[in-house]
This record gives C-alpha cells, sequence and structure tokens, in this order.
C-alpha cells in the first residue's frame, strides 16, 4: 500500500528533472498529425472490408410511448440495409435501475417502446452510403403517445427538489443563528443555465467483428469503462471487445460514458458481418448525450464590520433526467475554500423529462464560483474593503471543515501576485468611473479552487534494441496533451532523449487507467508511468550489473545511471540500446501501477487560483467584451509549461463562455433545446477574448503523488466567469445573477441609470 | 438529406429556362444557406441548377456613377472591393459583420439576399413552423423568441430576416436586377425584393419562382457619413439582435423585421428637424413585441441615435 509519507521522502526521475524534460514546453506528440489531418479520428479510422453507415432517428416527444411502427419505405429506399426500433432490435443485457457515470453496466439502444426524453435515439438505418443512410432515416415512422408533463423547465418544479440519493446537508455550527446574527450579509440567488458540451468531434464509432472478437474505434473518455459496459450491453465477455480511442475531439466530461453510436454500430456490424460507422449529428449531440444541468444557487454570507465571515451558506437547486441520479454539486467547493465558524451547504435535486444530466467542465465549481466569487464582491463592497483582501481576510489556516491540513495552499500568494502583475491598485472601487469611448471599463477578480484526485492506475514500459521507450497505458488524450507529458515523464525517466519515446494509448488491451476526467489524468497515468519506468529502470540495471560484456559487470545495480540514453556507473557506460541489443533483442518490459495512499486522506488537497479580469461594458448597446485576463496558478509541479498552460487559458475562455455567452434554453413545451448548433449555442470566438494569460507558480505537492504534480484542467474555469461578472459591475453597477450577462438582460438595468 | 439531380448552368438564359421546365428546382450559389437545410431536412429541392460559376461576379462602374456588383461576386470578394471601401463603406462593414471569413468567401450576393431565417423553430422540423410546413403554426410566438421581429410581423410569424449586407444596401437605395422565367429582365428597388410575413411567411420575396438575381445596382454614393453597427451575444459570428445601417439621410434597421427595415418615419421626422431621438421614437410608435423580444425596441431607441451620430462625425471628417 502506497502512503503519503513515502511519496513525500523518496525521490525519483521527475523531481530530480536532471535532463529538464520536466516543465518544459514541449509540443504536442500528437501535434503534427492533427493539423495535417493524418490523426484519424473514430469515424475516420479505416476498417478492414468496406463499411456500411448507420444514421440514428430521434424522438421528437419529451416522455412517452412509440404507438406505432412503420420502417417498410425505409427499407425499401434504395441502398439499406436494415432498419431497427425497438420492435426488432437485438437483445441486450437489461439497463440497471439507476446508473452511476463510473460503474459498468448495460446500456442496451432501442431497449423499449419508453421515450424519457426528447432526442433519444428510437431507430437506426444502416445502409451501403452515408446519403442513402440519410435519405431512408427520414422515411421511418414512428408514432407516439406523449405524455410528457407540460412544463418541464426547472423552475416550473422547483420546489420538488429533494435531498440526493445518500446525501445529507452539512452544517457546522449554527448557521441560520449565526447568519441572523451577522452585522452584513449577502443573501441573493444565482441561476446558472444548462449548457452543453459543445465538443468539436460529436461521438461516433467503426466497428468490425473477426469471429467473436469485436473491434471498436469509438470517442470516450474512459477506455475499460466503456470497453467493460458495451462488452455487458452485448452479453459477451470483456475481453471480447476491444476498444480503441486514440484521438478525441474533446470530451469535457461529455465523453465520459458513451452512447447508441458504440451500441448500434457494433450490433449492426455483428448482424450485417461487415463494418458499420455510426455518427451523431451536430443537432443530436445536443439532446441525445448528456449536458451540464442548471443550477439555482442561493449564497448567505454574514460579516463582521471588520470582514470576518462568521456565517456562510451554499444551498443549490439542481435537476437531472428521471433515471438518472447525477447531481451537480455546485455548493461542495465553498466546504474548503473560506473560513467561516457557521456553516451550511448542500443540494436539492429534482428529476425531470429532460435528457440525460452529468458532468461538464469542472462539475460543480464551474457552476458554484459563479455564485460565491460574486456573492463575496458584493460583501467586499457592503464592507467596503477590498475584495482581495476580504479573501484573505478569511483565509482559513487548515480545512475549514474537516480541520485537516492543507497539502499545501497558496492562494494568497496567487491573489497578491495575481493582483501585483494586473494593475488592480488602478481599479476604482466604486462603479461606473472609467470611460473609453461609448465603453464603460471596469475589473474583476476571484478565487479559483478545484479538488485534487488520485485514482488506481497501471502502465508497462517497453525498451527494444534501438534504445526506443514505448509507453503503453489504456490513457486517453482528449486534446489535453496526455501523450506529450507520458513521453516526457519517459524520457526523463529512462534517462532517453524525447525523440526515442512512442506513447501507445487508448486501447483497452493496454494497461488500464480511469481515463481523461475530474482533472485527475495527468497525476493518475503519469505515476502510474513513473513506476513503470522506475520498474524498467531497475530490470535494466540487474541487466547490466549481471551482463560480463557489459562495461557495467560486477557493479551495484542501485549505482546505474540513465543519461542521453546511455546506461551508467561512474565512468563505465555504454549505450542502452547496445545492451538491450545483447541480452533482449525484442525488447524488455516493465510493468507499474499507483494506487491512492492509505493515509492521502489525512490532507486536504486542492489546486488554486486566482483571476483578474477587465472588461468594456457598452453603454449604448449593453454588449460586453474581456479587455484583459489574467490567471494565477498554484497546482503543483507542471509537467509541460505549454500544455498546461493551453488547459488553464482554455479553461479561463470557458470560463467567460458561461459568464456571457453560454446556455441553452428548454422550451418547456417540447421539453426540448433552443439551441441545436454552433451558429446559435455560443461560445466565444477569438475576437471576444482580448488579452489573455495563464501563470503557474513555482509548487510542488508532495503529498498529491509521486511526482509532486496535480491537475490543471478544470482549475482554469472555476472563478473565471465569476471574475467577468464582477468586473462588469464595476465598469457599470449592474449585477445580473441570471446568466449568461447578454445585452438584454445588461440594457434593462443600463437604461434605468 | 434527400437525392436530387445536379446541373451546372452554361449561362443566365440556360439557368432560368432550366428553373422554368424542371419542376421542383432550386438555384443554388455558395450553398451556404441551402446545403445546410437541405441536411436538415427544412428544404428539398429535387433538381438542383449551379449558378455559381455564371459570369455574373463582376463589380463595374454605371454610367450614373454607381456600381453594379453581379449576383456572383461573392461578399468577401465586394467586402474587399476598393471602391465599395472607399464609396460604400457601410457596404463593407454591413457584409464583414456577417457569419464568419469562411462563409463570405463561398456566400455570394444574390445568395446572402435570399438567405432563410435563423428562428430556431423554422431549423427544427420537430416544431410547428408556418414557414417550412404553412399551415402547422407558429412555433416561436409563444416560444423562446427573443431574436423575433418587432415590425411587422404577424400572428403567423414573427421571424427576421438575418441579412446584413442587405440591411446596407436597403441604406444604399440599391436596385435588383432580375432574369425572369421568360427570359426577360427587369429590376426594381431592393426595398421591395422581401415581403412581410402576413398569412403566408413561406412566400419570402416578390421574385416569381424561378426568377434569378442577376446584379445589384448601386446608386452614387450618398452625401454625408456612413455606419453600420451590429449588436450581438459575441464579438463576431453571431447573428444579430438589432443592426442599422446609415447612409446619407437613409436609416435601415436590421434583425428587426421579415425583411430589412428601412426606417422611413424616423427619415422623414429628421428631414422635418426632429432630433435623433424623436427620430426614433417616431418609428418606434409602430413597433411591436412579443414575449421576449422587448428589449429589442430599448435597443433601437439607444442604438440609432448613436449610430446617426457617429455618421455624422464620419461625414464631417470625410
Ligand atoms: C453559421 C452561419 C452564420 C451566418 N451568419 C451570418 C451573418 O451574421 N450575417 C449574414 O448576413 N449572413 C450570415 N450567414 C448567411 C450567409 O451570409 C448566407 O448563407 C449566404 O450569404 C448565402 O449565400 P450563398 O451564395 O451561399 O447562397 P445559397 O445557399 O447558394 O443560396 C441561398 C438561397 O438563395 C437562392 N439563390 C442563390 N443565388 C441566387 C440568385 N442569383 N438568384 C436567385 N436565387 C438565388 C438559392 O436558391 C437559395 O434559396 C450565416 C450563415 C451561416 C451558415
Ligand atoms: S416565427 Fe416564422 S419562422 Fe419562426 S416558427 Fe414562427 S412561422 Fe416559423
Amino acid at each position: 500500500m502506497s502512503s503519503v509519507i513515502d511519496w513525500e521522502s523518496t525521490s525519483n526521475p521527475v523531481k530530480e528533472n536532471r535532463a529538464g524534460n520536466i516543465g518544459k514546453a514541449v509540443d504536442r506528440y500528437e501535434g503534427p498529425l492533427k493539423v495535417t489531418g493524418t490523426a484519424p479520428y473514430a469515424y475516420e479510422v479505416e476498417p478492414p472490408s468496406p463499411p456500411a453507415y448507420g444514421v440514428m432517428v430521434s424522438a421528437p416527444i419529451a416522455r412517452g410511448r412509440i404507438t406505432a411502427v412503420d420502417t417498410a419505405a425505409a427499407e425499401a429506399a434504395p441502398g439499406v440495409m436494415l432498419v431497427w426500433t425497438y420492435m426488432n432490435a437485438p437483445a441486450q443485457g437489461p439497463r440497471p435501475e439507476r446508473y452511476d457515470f463510473f460503474t459498468p453496466s448495460p446500456r442496451p439502444a432501442l431497449e423499449s417502446d419508453r421515450v424519457y426524453y426528447f432526442g433519444q435515439q428510437v431507430a437506426v438505418v444502416v445502409a451501403d452510403t452515408l446519403e442513402n443512410a440519410q435519405a431512408a432515416a427520414t422515411l421511418v415512422k414512428l408514432s407516439y403517445q406523449d405524455d410528457a408533463a407540460k412544463a418541464v423547465t426547472f423552475h416550473d418544479h422547483f420546489d420538488e427538489g429533494v435531498q440526493p440519493p445518500g446525501e445529507s446537508d452539512v452544517e457546522i455550527g449554527d448557521f441560520e443563528k449565526a447568519f441572523a446574527a451577522a452585522p452584513v450579509t449577502v443573501d441573493d440567488v444565482w441561476r446558472t443555465p444548462l449548457q452543453n458540451h459543445c465538443q468539436m468531434e460529436p461521438c461516433a464509432t467503426t466497428a468490425w467483428w473477426d469471429g467473436d472478437q469485436l473491434t471498436v474505434h469509438t470517442s470516450v473518455q474512459m477506455v475499460r469503462f466503456a470497453q467493460n459496459s458495451l462488452a455487458e450491453t452485448l452479453m459477451l465477455p470483456h475481453k471480447s471487445v476491444r476498444l480503441l480511442t486514440r484521438y478525441v475531439g474533446g470530451g469535457f466530461g461529455g465523453k465520459g460514458s458513451f452512447y447508441e453510436d458504440l451500441v448500434l454500430a457494433s450490433l449492426a456490424a455483428r448482424e450485417l458481418g461487415r463494418p458499420v460507422k455510426v455518427a451523431f449529428t451536430r443537432q443530436q449531440m445536443m439532446h441525445g448525450t448528456v449536458h451540464r444541468p442548471a443550477t439555482d444557487v442561493r449564497v448567505r454570507l454574514g460579516a463582521t464590520p471588520d470582514g470576518r465571515l462568521t456565517a456562510m451558506s451554499l444551498m443549490t437547486t439542481t435537476h437531472c433526467d428521471r433515471r438518472g441520479n447525477f447531481t451537480e454539486h455546485a455548493s461542495n467547493f465553498a466546504r474548503s475554500l473560506y473560513a467561516a465558524p457557521n456553516r451550511l451547504t448542500g443540494h436539492r435535486l429534482v428529476r425531470l423529462d429532460l435528457p440525460v444530466a452529468s458532468a461538464m467542465r469542472a462539475p460543480g465549481e464551474a457552476s458554484g464560483t459563479l455564485s460565491l466569487e460574486v456573492a463575496m464582491d458584493e460583501l467586499a463592497e457592503k464592507l467596503g474593503i477590498d475584495p482581495v483582501e476580504l479573501r484573505i481576510l478569511n483565509e482559513p489556516e487548515s480545512d475549514p471543515e474537516t480541520g485537516k491540513p492543507f497539502s499545501i495552499r497558496q492562494l494568497v500568494r496567487c491573489m497578491r501576485e495575481g493582483a501585483q502583475l494586473f494593475g488592480w491598485d488602478r481599479r476604482l472601487p466604486t462603479p461606473g468611473q472609467v470611460r473609453d469611448g461609448r465603453w464603460l471599463v471596469g475589473m474583476g477578480m476571484a478565487a479559483a479552487i478545484r479538488g485534487n484526485f488520485l485514482l488506481p492506475a497501471k502502465a508497462s514500459f517497453t525498451v527494444d534494441a534501438d534504445g526506443v521507450i514505448t509507453v503503453k497505458q489504456g490513457m486517453t488524450d482528449i486534446g489535453t496533451g496526455t501523450y506529450t507529458v507520458l513521453a516526457q515523464i519517459a524520457a526523463e525517466t529512462l534517462g532517453v532523449p524525447l525523440g526515442d519515446v512512442r506513447v501507445e494509448i487508448g486501447d483497452s488491451e493496454l494497461p488500464p487507467a480511469p481515463g481523461s476526467g475530474g482533472q485527475f489524468g495527468a497525476a493518475t497515468a503519469g505515476s502510474a508511468a513513473l513506476d513503470a519506468g522506475m520498474n524498467l529502470r531497475k530490470a535494466i540495471a540487474e541487466i547490466a550489473v549481471n551482463d560480463p560484456a557489459s562495461p557495467l559487470s560486477g557493479g551495484d545495480a542501485a549505482q546505474v545511471t540513465f543519461q542521453d540514453g546511455v546506461i551508467a556507473i561512474a565512468n563505465r557506460s555504454e549505450r542502452l540500446s547496445e545492451l538491450i541489443r545483447r541480452n533482449r533483442p525484442d525488447g524488455l518490459t516493465a510493468d507499474g501501477e499507483v494506487r491512492p495512499a492509505a493515509d492521502a486522506s489525512k490532507w486536504s488537497s486542492h489546486t488554486y487560483g486566482a483571476h483578474y479580469v477587465e472588461v468594456g461594458v457598452d453603454t449604448i448597446t449593453g454588449e460586453v467584451r474581456t479587455r484583459r485576463m489574467l490567471g494565477v496558478f498554484a497546482a503543483g509541479r507542471i509537467l509541460n509549461w505549454k500544455t498546461a498552460r493551453s488547459q488553464l487559458t482554455g479553461g479561463m475562455i470557458w470560463g467567460v463562455a458561461s459568464a456571457l455567452t453560454e446556455g441553452n434554453a428548454v422550451d418547456p413545451r417540447y421539453g426540448s433545446l433552443i439551441n441545436q448548433d454552433l451558429a446559435s449555442y455560443l461560445v466565444p470566438v477569438q475576437a471576444d477574448i482580448g488579452e489573455l494569460d495563464a501563470i503557474m507558480l513555482d509548487e510542488v505537492d508532495d503529498k498529491a503523488n509521486p511526482m509532486g504534480i496535480k491537475g490543471v484542467g478544470e482549475l482554469g474555469i472555476s472563478g473565471a466567469g465569476a471574475a467577468v461578472a464582477n468586473a462588469i459591475y464595476n465598469a457599470c453597477g449592474v449585477r445580473v445573477r441570471d446568466y449568461p450577462i447578454t445585452p438584454d438582460k445588461l440594457l434593462a438595468a443600463l437604461t434605468a441609470i | 438529406m434527400r437525392a436530387f439531380t445536379y446541373e451546372r448552368a452554361a449561362d443566365a438564359q440556360a439557368a432560368v429556362k432550366a428553373a422554368a421546365e424542371t419542376p421542383n428546382a432550386k438555384f443554388i450559389a455558395g450553398g451556404t444557406n441551402l446545403l445546410d437545410l437541405m441536411k436538415l431536412e427544412i428544404e428539398h429541392p429535387a433538381h438542383l441548377i449551379d449558378v455559381a460559376r455564371l459570369p455574373l461576379a463582376a463589380i463595374e462602374e454605371t454610367p450614373e456613377g454607381g456600381l453594379r456588383i453581379g449576383a456572383m461576386a461573392t461578399n468577401s470578394h465586394v467586402a474587399a472591393d476598393a471602391r465599395v471601401r472607399a464609396r460604400y463603406p457601410v457596404l463593407t462593414q454591413a457584409i464583414v459583420a456577417g457569419g464568419s471569413g469562411q462563409l463570405r468567401n463561398k456566400a455570394t450576393t444574390g445568395g446572402n439576399l435570399l438567405q432563410r431565417t435563423r428562428c430556431a423553430y423554422f431549423y427544427d422540423t420537430t416544431k410547428p413552423c408556418n414557414k417550412r410546413a404553412p399551415g402547422s403554426g407558429c412555433g416561436a410566438l409563444e416560444g423562446l423568441n427573443r431574436n423575433s421581429a418587432i415590425f411587422g410581423a404577424s400572428h403567423a410569424c414573427i421571424a427576421t430576416h438575418p441579412s446584413d449586407m442587405a440591411v446596407a444596401l436597403v441604406a444604399l437605395d440599391a436596385t435588383v436586377e432580375t432574369l425572369s422565367p421568360s427570359g426577360a429582365a427587369r429590376s426594381f428597388p431592393l426595398m421591395e425584393l422581401h415581403r412581410l410575413p402576413g398569412e403566408t411567411p413561406d412566400i419570402e420575396t416578390h421574385l416569381v419562382p424561378g426568377e434569378l438575381i442577376t446584379a445589384v445596382v448601386l446608386p452614387p454614393a450618398p452625401e454625408g457619413g456612413q455606419m453600420y453597427r451590429k449588436v450581438r451575444d459575441r464579438a463576431s459570428y453571431a447573428a444579430g439582435l438589432a443592426s442599422v445601417a446609415v447612409a446619407g439621410g437613409r436609416i435601415a434597421l436590421g434583425a428587426v423585421a421579415h425583411k430589412p427595415w428601412r426606417a422611413a418615419d424616423a427619415e422623414a421626422a429628421l428631414a422635418s428637424g426632429a432630433s435623433a431621438d424623436e427620430a426614433i421614437g417616431r418609428e418606434l410608435e409602430g413597433a411591436g413585441e412579443n414575449g421576449r423580444n422587448g428589449f429589442k425596441i430599448n435597443l433601437v431607441r439607444r442604438l440609432v441615435p448613436a449610430a446617426l451620430a457617429e455618421a455624422r462625425e464620419q461625414g464631417r471628417g470625410a
């Protein structure tokens, strides 16, 4: 069993970083393939024989039953090979009553006549060409009985919120009493809308069979989960399914699970004895996969006149689908952020006839910081204290709820350095003071926090007779840089040039890793890789000292060094490739793994940051444009300056999106979403983002894992939108608590000024 | 998308002839709008007549001192033309406020005028829409209609026309030249090209079926400043919430009606000495809100005087 104490006290090549591979701004390993269009994504993978093409048909009602099925015209259409609905789809494993996103279980497609949400897949047409399949799909005639409640928006059912299963509110002290007694208070509700992941690559699968053995190329974040679940859906042993996901065009949590493309392509390929490709359309992605649910977060803060929080509460109401369990935990992060003796946090969940809710871009923090970090700004104003100083005043010594020591916490340093670099002292506390032509200009800030996690993972390293190291791991790279950081870890651990490392990931035949999500990817996959690298070093060293033909013969294996592709003991050395060629011409492999430390729970471990934003608000139109953004982050040792910075700035841009443009509205009459493509679901474009920078503090969190690194993928978004909202207030004196802050909402208030 | 046949027209006469003779035929130019509509099952032409390569892409001086812009001139080409930029800056500004660079490279002048509404219910074939499926009702009327019309809407349809370019052309008092299915040429004010929805929102223009737009003619540039301002949810690549084109004494509004909206009442008020605020107030007497789009009235009230002032500044500077 591993232990934090061992991690802290043991050195390793990543910590020593002798060759300097760690932290360097290394270009993406797979970058050239992607920018030249030669990295095959799942739908583009060429199968061993010509494929057929499946097109799915989606339900137009929010809840009900299919009452009649007429597929005659579709079946008779040119090129059509099969048409399936629930009436004739093959038998599949039964769906569990309630399912979560981490336990593998069957996900049958076209399972019954029941419709649970608008856009659920209800039929598939497979034809010889995509065009024929698309044309025939329009001929599938299904009749429905529409049982949807007529109002399916979250706010219509707000009062029906119940405690999420297995949870309870967390109260420390006596919140109500302290809040009632507090001389200065804030009490407001912030609303965030339902959001879609909008990955560039829609979900897609290419599947083929070889006897009883299935191969699927698909686009998912979690290899093992999808492989096991697919096998269970098809009622096959796990090992009968090989699942590959080499390149993933964005996940954002939405590909943590998998969807009907995977199941239907697999089933149809078996039925037809021929490879089958199935993809979601952009429109189908919006309803047919998952989304981030809307939240209402009520924040209550009570403080003394000198700015000490005495009471703090975040209560979130959110929604999920009828069969689901997912809760957007928008209150949780607040449990570790600020000191306050009396605290109350919790969630209420409403089940609706809406598509399936799930994790998206920093679930919890992304929504929750949009409320608390604005409430802190409001409190600062009421108190007449600078927002940075207010946060520093309430900086806890140890975790404010559990009392556990922090593994490391540099939030104050992030805020202070950010303030200085950004020129925060130039901010005028009274809103509406700075004009630039028709623009009012303002500055805002917010704190960022996001949990740090480590999950069990395995990896293997092979060295071949050319001295090339191959990293193998059932891990994914969803555009984050996994390939690259694994290569860096391998190069540093085995002392070989980066160019002598190959990385193979995204394959269920490789040693399992949990995948990408919850910003645990690099720490988890990387720690297992480091272990495999260390084991390979040991194996190499043993061979060297026991090989009479090696200059290292007879030496102490523990003294062998690895550098520039050369192994050495003091001045006795030879090339790694020569040793392997003599002793293991077919290569030498070592396995490694990481497990969470038994004592890890003794510490409170998070990543932190501070956002500073300057915006302009057009006084005529209510348009908001960000002018400058700076994030300063503390997230452990940084493996790759470039990919980490891209993750952080990308997150900050998503924060701008959540504040200003992003969101989907539900039409309650249909239980469907209004924006169904990327022309109407607005994420920021280049012109929306002015100056943007992210700075990473020097930090090592030796308690986090053997490398002292932490995740950055979800930290950047946390708090970024709140800083934008605070800057808008500072610019023009208007608070909009119903996100996104669009011109129509601002205009009403601007007119009144 | 459904199967269709395709031909490339040899010349303009051949194009209108083919359109007249083939049932359910449509012209296709850049295809940036029509192909989307076909993929989404909103339009189902049986036959496409490709007009993109007709020799109608030139921009030429007219004897009157204006410019004739061929219908196949791409949006990028028109916006970048030195004469357009110097004499009709409002047109360049309007074009580059639309779509993205990639779209403008493909989009043509004729196609841009005839692009269809961005109403979300029009795009979602599971919803009622009188424009897409006449008689099915209007999904937007009681729906999420934040971006619907404040001028000239009917109970059958409250959609807006999404073109930016057309708003500038209306402010410039442009003329459209066409070839009708019989092969006869005609020309008429661009202001008269589009219709209000009335009871038949599926009929969007005064063109007869199979009539080909061949050019847009700009009169000599008006005296005074010009300017285009588009208000949108993000800085680029977004439909307008409202826009305004000012050219000389003329004002046209975008994203507020089923057609580019010439603010004739405001123009008249200005001409008779009213202030900009009064003038736009006069225009807005005719405006009505539908559910969630009421903010547009306020927006136009603020936007137009600001744009007039800016245009006046520029007129002075020039
Ligand atoms: C994502 C997106 C965003 C957009 N944003 C904007 C925006 O912000 N502002 C804006 O103004 N526009 C915007 N557009 C619309 C774009 O400008 C139009 O799609 C384009 O101008 C259409 O031109 P086209 O040549 O591609 O037309 P096509 O798609 O080829 O044709 C459109 C229609 O016009 C007909 N047609 C074409 N040429 C002729 C002709 N010469 N005579 C008669 N009929 C003809 C066709 O039959 C068809 O019905 C956007 C489009 C997209 C896809
Ligand atoms: S507003 Fe017009 S386009 Fe939109 S749904 Fe109604 S009829 Fe259709």
